[in-house]
């Protein structure tokens, strides 16, 4: 990817991103997060994980995200209050926060440029659905069969949290 | 320098990470607090797809797989959880949620 392209994704991911945290309403929070899933599906597509971009928009974009909608709307939230915190709390999150930005610009200025730039892979099959299927149902199996029993527990948990007569 | 190198997307994801951390950390409202965690989970995914390619190594993406789907079953259950909290109590505020103080 030529650096000016990456620029202007990083930059708008980053204003998305930003855009979730600060929006008011609970509604704009989850329209930028869906602009941030979107944006991270074309990064992903930079990087040769037609597949994995493919998941995300199908599953974070479209399932996860319209759940997420669906509630705002079915709570009826209305824009928060502005925030009333501690101010020792509000302290520790930016001087935590600061610390890990910090920590991110020092390993970035101590070794940008260093490295060569990301190459083609050798093969054309790589990222294609065939090679991360051949990977998951060989080496990954036990995982993926533990997946299917953690959704389906998930399932029954969400039905038994949802019914109305829980305390 | 015309090419972008791995590190660019780890301080990419780094970044993105610590919105999201901030986010849980600033925010009180919980579905937005719960949002901050996709961002994080997302982040994560950008380091393992953009490690993957660099190491040449599938193994990356078949965790986003994995991640993708610990995070459908969490925000699942999660919203599960609010709604029950919220159609008893009528608030989705985290400071207000200290009902095991007893």
């Amino acid at each position: 990817m030529h650096p000016v392209v990456f620029g202007i994704l990083s930059a708008l991911l980053v204003l998305s991103a930003l855009g979730v945290v600060l929006a008011r309403s609970p509604i704009r929070s989850a329209l930028s997060l869906v602009v941030t899933l979107f944006l991270l599906a074309v990064t992903f597509l930079f990087l040769d994980a037609h597949l994995v971009a493919a998941l995300q928009i199908i599953v974070y974009a479209g399932a996860i995200m319209v759940l997420f909608l669906f509630v705002i709307m079915l709570l009826n939230l209305q824009e928060d209050p502005p925030v009333v915190m501690h101010a020792a709390l509000r302290w520790l999150a930016f001087a935590g926060g600061s610390l890990f930005l910090f920590a991110g610009i020092a390993m970035f200025l101590g070794s940008a440029g260093a490295g060569p730039g990301l190459q083609s892979p050798a093969d054309a099959a790589f990222g294609t659905t065939e090679a991360i299927a051949a990977r998951l149902f060989t080496k990954h199996l036990l995982a993926f069969e533990a997946t299917g029993i953690l959704l389906l527990i998930a399932v029954v948990g969400a039905v038994v949290m949802a019914k109305r007569k829980l305390v | 320098m015309n090419v972008v190198s791995v590190e660019w997307y780890l301080t990419l994801g780094a970044l993105l990470f610590t919105i999201g951390a901030l986010g849980v950390l600033l925010r009180r409202n919980v579905i937005v607090m719960f949002m901050s965690i996709e961002l994080m989970l997302n982040a994560v995914n950008l380091v393992f797809v953009a490690l993957s390619r660099h190491l040449h190594s599938i193994d990356g993406q078949v965790a986003v797989f994995f991640v993708m789907t610990v995070a459908a079953a969490e925000a699942a259950v999660g919203l599960a959880i609010i709604i029950a909290a919220f159609r008893n109590r009528e608030t989705v505020n985290a400071d207000e949620m200290n009902w095991l103080q007893g």
